[in-house]
């Protein structure tokens, strides 16, 4: 049966996504063939760290990776349509409307020489047909929405004239106007202080509830994903190494690199205790190692890790690629 | 008695910035006054005794790193004193003044902007041995060498320049350069922030080894609680400049009493204990540290305002024998 007819049909669906950056010497791979879904409302947290390949997935799925970065293959599955074989025409009418995109830097995202009600209004104008007026009574809404007094006041100021957790929340705002499908957020909160995110993560958590946009969110912190997120992906060297609902993922992980970061928090320790930490460092995007890229770093790595890498293994909701995964265990 | 090993006392710093041309005419025909200055440290006094931990945490802009830069000497102190082994380190001269700059080393958050590009490793971390003639010629190499290998780094480095190294070998290399000088206090500005998470483990570990192996005494500041909660025996909490809340890291995260302390325990976020919690967002935004609010610089974010807390800046008081509080709702009980 295909499971694009059936009822629970999923919002996105990436299949084998594959982006490599072109170096001199070769083709290496920064996402190396990932398969996830999005059901509408739900919440999914892309967690690893530098070079794991996240935000060149959330990057690859709106389609604009640049040159020398390219995505090889896969499909990106956005409402039954693949991304891939959209045109630039059509994707200019997805992004900023039915997917919405939110980074690290709100600058990046904010014009410095327009007021913020300009370019709010301008994200409303390019996709509706509406006036200026309801634009901007529109984008007042929203702001108000994400927690910013004043917003007459506010349109009318420039992005210099916000602190960086407004800002921050601006573009949220502006995320949020056209009552996206998707938003895809990478690190949005990274550089905020953690009330400033606790803030934000209030936003986020009401919008998905009460519009049933599905969120992707990309960051480092596991803590934050916990909090946040129904289902999280765990990346490692372009790869999805585990996948699964937040409890599954987090309270029975299956792989040792999931675990070994749950358990080098220093919440998992008694103060001043040794942290437990994973040894060595993430191998670079042109130096990965034979088989399972985490082998060289893993405490249960055997023989095998170094001739295969490991497919995925699926029970139930929750997927793992590793040879010798964590034992199953019951709830604590 | 025995003396403080290191005390902020009355400490303020102040940043002004430069007038402008027209701001100068200005106030030079008497129609202004100098421009305000903004207090990024107002009035702290902090003791730590030898040995000790003390974490230091806020949110950005809330002084603490200005903080941590006046006790290493960088910033000098606007008002207050700095006493190192019970002596005001403003009437250190020759030697003594030395000896105080290399005995009390920083570690920043920075590893890619605080190392050299141009030095390589070895020469960076005897840099300080060599000018200062603190070993003689011929072991400067070794004494880099033995810092190397207690940091964690092949001696196989030494000949590298920063740029090949990742940001956590980086990090190392800048502790390794701190504790060449065989330092007895180490001023930590943030120094696992800018770290991968896998890695920030094995930064801290390595804080924690260091100091028992020397028996160091450390200021830690970071904006990241769970870290600072692990790492320290005590802890402050700065806000818009001032030291808000103080006591043993124990204590002070099972029970904070300031009412910005408790906010800021309930923000962190955890992966053991809540799942897919409803945020309780602090309301408001950090006011400028120019035209802090008058009275208590928390009040007007604060849910237990009272009318007093508008015009009174609460002072820091003991609330019990080993935590102090700058809260009305704690002062009131015990001033009056």
């Amino acid at each position: 049966m295909n499971a694009e007819f059936t009822q629970d049909a999923p919002l996105l669906d990436v299949q084998g996504l594959k982006t490599v950056i072109h170096l001199p010497d070769g083709a290496w791979p920064a996402v190396d063939g990932i398969d996830f879904t999005v059901q509408r409302g739900e919440v999914l947290g892309l967690v690893g760290e530098s070079g794991s390949g996240k935000s060149v997935t959330g990057f690859s799925i709106v389609q604009l990776m640049d040159s020398p970065a390219e995505v090889i293959a896969g499909r990106v599955l956005f409402n039954n349509e693949d991304l891939r074989l959209a045109s630039e025409e059509r994707l200019r009418s997805l992004r900023g409307n039915r997917i919405a995109m939110i980074f690290q830097d709100p600058l990046m995202t904010l014009n410095p020489v327009l007021s913020i009600g300009e370019q709010m209004a301008e994200a409303i104008l390019e996709h509706r047909d509406v006036g200026r007026q309801e634009a901007l009574r529109a984008a007042a809404d929203a702001l108000v929405r994400v927690g910013i007094s004043l917003p007459e006041a506010r349109l009318r100021q420039y992005p210099h004239e916000f602190s960086g957790g407004m800002r921050q929340r601006v573009a949220i705002a502006t995320a949020m106007l056209n009552a996206p499908d998707l938003i895809i957020a990478d690190e949005p909160t990274t550089a905020l202080d953690v009330t400033i995110q606790s803030q934000i993560l209030f936003e986020v958590q009401k919008l998905a509830r009460d519009s049933g946009t599905a969120v992707i969110w990309i960051t480092h912190d596991l803590a934050v994903v916990a909090e946040l997120a129904d289902r999280v992906a765990v990346m490692y060297s372009g790869r999805i190494v585990e996948i699964g609902p937040v409890d599954e993922v987090l309270d029975r992980s299956r792989h040792p690199y999931t675990l070994g970061l749950l358990r080098s928090s220093a919440a998992m320790v008694e103060p001043g205790q040794r942290l437990n930490q994973i040894n060595g460092m993430a191998p670079r995007i042109d130096a990965r190692p034979s088989g399972c890229p985490f082998r060289t770093r893993c405490d249960r790595a055997m023989s095998i890790c170094a001739e295969q890498d490991p497919t995925p293994t699926i029970d139930g909701r929750h997927g793992f690629r590793c040879h010798n995964p964590m034992p199953q265990r019951d709830a604590a | 008695m025995s003396e403080t090993f290191f005390e902020l006392r009355d400490v303020s710093r102040y940043f002004r910035s430069k007038p402008s041309l027209t701001q100068r005419i200005v106030t030079a025909l008497g129609r202004t006054g100098p421009p305000p200055a903004l207090r990024a440290v107002d009035d702290v006094t902090l003791r730590i005794r030898a040995g000790e931990v003390v974490g230091l945490v806020g949110e950005s802009g809330c002084g603490k790193s200005t903080l941590a830069r006046v006790a290493t000497g960088i910033l000098p102190p606007s008002a207050g004193e700095v006493f190192y082994k019970g002596r005001p380190v403003t009437e250190l001269t020759g030697k003594d003044r030395l000896n105080y700059l290399l005995k009390v080393q920083m570690v920043f958050q920075d590893p890619y902007a605080s190392l050299n590009p141009r030095m390589k490793v070895g020469q960076l971390v005897g840099e300080a041995l060599r000018v200062h003639k603190l070993v003689p010629k011929n072991e400067v190499g070794e004494r880099t060498r033995g810092v190397l290998k207690e940091v964690g780094l092949d001696l196989g480095y030494m000949d590298r320049y920063p740029h090949q190294f990742s940001g956590g070998q980086r990090q190392r290399i800048g502790i390794a350069r701190a504790l060449a000088v065989e330092p007895d206090f180490l001023v930590c500005d943030e120094p696992v922030s800018a770290l991968d998470v896998s890695i920030q483990a094995q930064v801290i570990n390595l804080f924690m080894d260091v100091r028992e192996r020397r028996g160091l005494t450390y200021l830690f500041v970071s904006h990241d609680l769970g870290v600072v909660r692990h790492i320290s025996d005590r802890v402050a909490i700065m806000y818009l400049g001032r030291i808000v809340e103080i006591g043993t890291a124990a204590e002070l995260f099972a029970k904070p009493a300031h009412p910005y302390s408790q906010a800021l325990i309930r923000a962190i976020p955890s992966a053991v204990t809540r799942r897919r919690r409803a945020f309780t967002p602090l309301k408001g935004e950090l006011p400028s540290a120019l035209s802090p609010p008058p009275g208590c610089a928390f009040h007007p974010r604060c849910e237990h305002a009272m009318p007093i807390c508008r015009e009174v800046r609460p002072p820091l008081v003991q609330i019990s024998p080993d935590r102090s509080a700058a809260c009305h709702l704690h002062s009131t009980s015990e001033s009056v």
